[in-house]
This record gives C-alpha cells, sequence and structure tokens, in this order.
C-alpha cells in the first residue's frame, strides 16, 4: 500500500461520499416533504401519482429538468448568467462540512469525529460563506437583462445584508456563554443538565437562557434563506419569479438546490448553537435512548393501522412494506453498538428535521411581508433587540465569572 | 505542498488583479477584486491568521464589495468608454510604476533576504481569543476610536445618500 | 536561489513581492481608470495589498500586532466605502455621469 493512504484520508474520503450521498437525498426528498406538508396544511393530497405517496415524484422532478432544453435568453451577459447558479449551489453546499453531527467514532480501532473539518473559527466559516452567497443570486438578477429579475436581485442584495447583522449578533450571544468559535466546543459546553433533567442547552440554561437570541436568529435566518414571509427577492405577484425568471432546466433547478440547501444548513447551525447538538432533551439514564426506536415502531404501527383501512387499493400492499421498514429501523436502534454510535446522530437529526418542518409550517401561514415592513422591521427592531440581548448576556456571562 | 498553495493563489490573486483594471464593465471589476480578496485570505489562512483571513471574507468580500456591486445595480453603470483620459498618465506612468515596482522588489530581496520560510502550523497566534486580548487591552483607545469614526460614516453616508438633497 | 529550501516553505520575501504586484497594479488602475467606481476599487486593492503585507511580517516575527493593524485598515476601508458610495451616488444624481474627468470643477 503506498505511503499516502493514510487512515485519516480514507476516513475523510468515506466521510465526504456518505455526506454528500445523504444531503443530496435530503434536498431531493425536502422538496417532497414541503410539497406533502403544505398540501396537508391546506387539506390537499399534495403530490401522489408517481410511486407510492408520490415517493418518486423527486426522481421525476430531476429528470424533467434534466431533459428539458436550457434557453440562454438573447441579450443576456452570457458569462455572469452561466455563472451565477454555480456560485450559488457552490456557497451554499460548503458550509455543511464544518457541521459536527456526533461526538467522535471509533471505526475499526480509528478513532474520527463525525463531521468533515472543524476548524477553529468554525461558525465564522459559516458566516463567511453566507455572505458570499448573495453573489449568486445579485448577478442572476442583473446579468438576466430583465427589470423583473434586476429588482428581485436588488431586493435579496439589501435585504441579506440587513439582516446578516441582526443574525451575527444572535451568533455572539450563545458564543460568549461557549467560549469559543469551534462548532465542536460550542455542543460541547452545552452537554449536561442542571437539576438532573433540564439540558445545559444554550436556549434553556447559562448565566442568561438565549431564548430572544434563538428567535432573532431564525427569524433572520428565514430572511437568509429568502423564505416566506421573507421571500421578497420572488414575489410572485410583484416580480413575476424574481431573480431567477429567465432560468430554465439544470440552472433554474440550481437555484432551488441553494435555496433548500441553505435551509438544511442553516438548521443545523440552529441545532448546533442553540438546541446543544447531539445532546439528548434528557439524560440516558431516564431512557433518552429509546426514543429513537419507540418512534419508529410508532411510524410502523401507523403505516400498519392506515394498511388495514387504505384510501386506494395499492395502499393495502406499500403501507405494511413502510410498517415492516419502520419496524427494522426500530430494532436497528435497539442494538447496543448502533446506540453509542448512532444514538447522538439520530438526535441532532431530529432536531435539524423539526427545524426544517417549522420553515414549512411557516411557509404554509404567514403572508409575505412588504418591502418597507422588512428593512424597518430588520433595522427598527430585530438590530436593537439583538443589542440588547448580547448586552445583557455579556452582563450577566461577565458577573458569573 | 504550500508551495504549490501559495503559486496557485498567487496566481489567481494577481490574475484578479489585472483584470480589475483591464476590464471595461464595472461589474466585472468587482466580481474580479471579490477574486482578489478571497485567495488573498486563502493566502492569510497559510500565514496563521485564520481570524483575519475569516474576517476578509465577512468584511471585504461579503459587505463592501456587495454594496459596490449593489451600487453599480442601482446607477445601471454600463461599460467605461474609453475617452480623454490623461496622455501623460499613460506615456509616463506606467514605466514610472514599473521603476516603482522594480525599488520595492529590490529592496526586499536586498533589506530582507534571510526571512524564514512560511510552513503551514508555524504561528499559531492568529486565533480570535489573541486578537481579542491585544484589542481590548493595548489597543483599546484605538477600537472606540474607530468605533466613533464608523459612527460618523453612517451618519455621513445617511446625509449624503439622502432623497431631499438638492 | 536554492530550490531544494522550498521544500521547507515558501520564503515571506516572495509574499512580499506578491504584496508589492498587486499594490502596483492597483496604483496603474488608479491612475489610468475613468470610472469613478473603478478608481474607487483599485484604492481598495491597493489597501488589500498592504494588509498582506502585515500578515506577512506579522508571521515573521511571530507576533499577533500585525493582525489588529489589519483588522483597523478592514474597519476604516469599510467606513470609507460607504461613504464615498454615498457620496458616488450624490454625484451621479445632480450629473448623471461617473466618468472622473466630468466631475472636476473644484480644478478651475
Amino acid at each position: 500500500m503506498p505511503d499516502f493512504i493514510t487512515p485519516y484520508l480514507i476516513a475523510t474520503l468515506v466521510k465526504t461520499a456518505v455526506l454528500a450521498g445523504a444531503l443530496m437525498t435530503t434536498l431531493a426528498y425536502l422538496q417532497w416533504i414541503e410539497r406533502k406538508v403544505i398540501a396537508h396544511v391546506q387539506v390537499r393530497m399534495g403530490p401522489s401519482r408517481v410511486g407510492p405517496h408520490g415517493l418518486m415524484q423527486p426522481l421525476a422532478d430531476v429528470i424533467k429538468l434534466i431533459t428539458k432544453e436550457g434557453v440562454i435568453p438573447a441579450d443576456v451577459n452570457v458569462f455572469f448568467y452561466v455563472l451565477a447558479p454555480f456560485l450559488a449551489v457552490f456557497m451554499s453546499l460548503i458550509s455543511i462540512s464544518v457541521i459536527p453531527f456526533g461526538p467522535p467514532v471509533t471505526v475499526f480501532g480509528y478513532t474520527t469525529n463525525l463531521s468533515l473539518a472543524d476548524p477553529n473559527v468554525g461558525i465564522l466559516f459559516v458566516l463567511a460563506i453566507s455572505s458570499m452567497g448573495v453573489y449568486g443570486v445579485a448577478l442572476a438578477g442583473w446579468s438576466s437583462n430583465n427589470k423583473y429579475s434586476l429588482l428581485g436581485g436588488l431586493r435579496s442584495s439589501a435585504q441579506m445584508i440587513s439582516y446578516e447583522l441582526p443574525m451575527s449578533l444572535a451568533i455572539a450571544a450563545p458564543l460568549l456563554m461557549a467560549g469559543s468559535l469551534s462548532l465542536r466546543e460550542i455542543v460541547n459546553s452545552q452537554g449536561g443538565y442542571s437539576f438532573g433533567v433540564l439540558p445545559k442547552w444554550a436556549i434553556f440554561s447559562g448565566p442568561f437562557p438565549q431564548f430572544f437570541s434563538f428567535i432573532i436568529f431564525m427569524i433572520s435566518a428565514f430572511a437568509e434563506t429568502n423564505r416566506v414571509p421573507f421571500d421578497l427577492p420572488e414575489a410572485e405577484n410583484e416580480l413575476v419569479a424574481g431573480f431567477h425568471t429567465e432560468y430554465s432546466s439544470m440552472k433554474f433547478a440550481s437555484f432551488f438546490m441553494s435555496e433548500y440547501s441553505n435551509m438544511v444548513t442553516i438548521c443545523c447551525i440552529t441545532t448546533v448553537l442553540f438546541l446543544g447538538g447531539w445532546h439528548p432533551l434528557w439524560p440516558a439514564a431516564l431512557g433518552s435512548n429509546f426514543v429513537a426506536p419507540a418512534l419508529f415502531a410508532l411510524a410502523g404501527a401507523l403505516c400498519f393501522l392506515h394498511g388495514l383501512n387504505p384510501a386506494r387499493p395499492l395502499d393495502r400492499f406499500t403501507l405494511p412494506v413502510f410498517g415492516l421498514v419502520f419496524f427494522g429501523l426500530a430494532g436497528v436502534f435497539l442494538v447496543p453498538i448502533v446506540v453509542t454510535m448512532f444514538m447522538p446522530v439520530f438526535w441532532f437529526v431530529a432536531k435539524t428535521g423539526f427545524l426544517l418542518f417549522v420553515f414549512i409550517w411557516i411557509r404554509a401561514t404567514l403572508p409575505r411581508f412588504r418591502y418597507d415592513q422588512l428593512m424597518s422591521f430588520a433595522w427598527k427592531f430585530l438590530f436593537p433587540v439583538a443589542l440588547l440581548n448580547l448586552l445583557l448576556t455579556a452582563l450577566m456571562v461577565s458577573l458569573v465569572q | 505542498m504550500e508551495i504549490f498553495f501559495f503559486l496557485l493563489f498567487a496566481i489567481v490573486a494577481l490574475a484578479c488583479a489585472l483584470n480589475v483594471v483591464l476590464q471595461k464593465h464595472p461589474i466585472s471589476s468587482a466580481l474580479s477584486l471579490v477574486g482578489v480578496m478571497v485567495s488573498l485570505a486563502v493566502l492569510y489562512l497559510m500565514l496563521g491568521a485564520e481570524f483575519i483571513a475569516m474576517a476578509q471574507v465577512v468584511v471585504y468580500a461579503g459587505a463592501v464589495m456587495v454594496l459596490f456591486i449593489f451600487v453599480i445595480m442601482l446607477l445601471n453603470a454600463g461599460a467605461e468608454t474609453r475617452k480623454g483620459g490623461s496622455i501623460t498618465a499613460q506615456v509616463l506612468g506606467i514605466p514610472a510604476l514599473l521603476a516603482f515596482f522594480a525599488a520595492l522588489v529590490f529592496l526586499i530581496t536586498t533589506y530582507y533576504p534571510g526571512l524564514s520560510p512560511v510552513k503551514f502550523g508555524d504561528f499559531t497566534g492568529g486565533g480570535a481569543r489573541e486578537i481579542g486580548m491585544k484589542l481590548f487591552s493595548s489597543y483599546l483607545l484605538p477600537f472606540e476610536v474607530t468605533s466613533v469614526l464608523i459612527l460618523i460614516a453612517i451618519v455621513g453616508a445617511i446625509v449624503l445618500a439622502r432623497k431631499e438633497l438638492d | 536561489m536554492d530550490l531544494n529550501a522550498l521544500v521547507h516553505g515558501v520564503p515571506v520575501s516572495w509574499y512580499l513581492v506578491l504584496s508589492a504586484m498587486l499594490f502596483a497594479i492597483g496604483a496603474a488602475g488608479f491612475v489610468l481608470r475613468r470610472n469613478i467606481i473603478t478608481v474607487f476599487m483599485c484604492i481598495e486593492l491597493m489597501l488589500n495589498a498592504v494588509n498582506l503585507t502585515f500578515i506577512a511580517f506579522s508571521h515573521e516575527l511571530k507576533s499577533v500586532h500585525g493582525h489588529i493593524f489589519t483588522f483597523f485598515v478592514m474597519v476604516v476601508a469599510a467606513a470609507e466605502a460607504a461613504v464615498g458610495l454615498a457620496i458616488i451616488l450624490t454625484v451621479f444624481k445632480n450629473r448623471s455621469t461617473l466618468n472622473i474627468d466630468e466631475v472636476s470643477t473644484l480644478k478651475n
């Protein structure tokens, strides 16, 4: 075996492959989940034709988007027009690499962290990359040579610069309590339980609970990812489709991919900063390890129950199959070695998944802001509140020390 | 390894810097400048300045240059038309500049021949903790004065860009 | 130059030469370009070149003071960009031009 093939290299390659595969699948199915959840909020069925319960819908969408003609309109600035989607996707995918998904694990005698990289300035890296993300949108709007696109691009750059301030201030407060910029250190500082049950997550405990900071961060996160109620850059009743009006085929799809990828990243960051990363909601001594099997068993039981009274004839066969899969997962999470290795990952994914559900839930619930309301909300309300919260946190932290 | 990364990012930075000057359209210049700043951030990382590298991307590439692009898009600034321009600047300026550059290189190579080589990881004092310690002890007064300067800049910018200005 | 020494790392003087080149390019753009915004960007390029020198010497002297200077340069550059762009906006509003030669009333 040549010299340069070290366990480190192999571990990194395996982790990269697993993370890339998982992220891409999540991005594809997040769209399906979003459509399903919104449909059920609005008392509709949602996608249901392609595959059982529309589960093959993402695949069909991908095939449709790839095989479509990629139109390049006349009079666009071709170089920037093609560059913009690349930039958007690149900037949104890269920051997942610093997120820690769990404590170190030992495989075949080699101990490795469950994250691709762990820089000392992890949270600053995420901020830096997210502040670069605006270029994709701004360039797409400018190079399309379309006044609606230009307006969308202008709105988005102004909005993202404005909301970056409260977001950075909201991030700074939990950093003060953790005393580190490394994401892994931040999660480690939130381990343990006060009074034996209440977790020491930043949102609950410490000298000053970071509840307001959490709310401010989530609001800014909606604005940063251009989601409802802050999706002014793509407000379809004012700007056709905003900055991606002139895009089609895979270039259009890459803007969607970058939006969903930004959502996933920002939910991971929220979990790391405020919700204690991979630390469970209550101690393992009180049985938090049985949450995962219980949840999967419940899902399996629900599948069997609905399979007995099928809405459509096909469900009589598909639902029990899903039920068996869920029961299998429940069994897997009872095996001791799986518990020690993957239970933290389960908790991380569960918290992130819940936050993603909140994103979709709010999209189905709230109407869109007006543009002047959006700006005055950021500068006149969110920014002072975030500043006050930071000052109070600093005061409490220095008093406790 | 260091030499490879240094050459890669130095060449990217130089090419982007030349592009800033040579491109006719302000948007192309602005994006090339972003390229310079990001490659300089990578060079800072190799020199052990991890905090400054990230601050460089956040402040310069993420805020200042977005502001530039915002203004260019807002004014819908077109490509520059080559007219006028000082002939003296072009005839005398470029040789003078080359001479200046040659003098700089000569000074650097003459007076600093024995500088130690840069190896990644040699200097780890550039983290946020060290910079914060220095900033809030030895450099507290400049720090506060800078914050006043920023306040003045904000007020000045708002007054200048107000709509009612006639 | 001893090429074998390069295995041990890049000499700091190379960083200094790179910084000098970037500064020269920025100065050239400052003199040659006629668009106010581009001229302004060339100033930012020169500031960046100087920052690289600060960081390189900071590494050589193993001290954090150069980083602090770079930090201050960045902050001042950000303030300068805000005021400068506001001035450019006002100039464009009053004269509808970005050509630096047409904004020379103070000269005569």
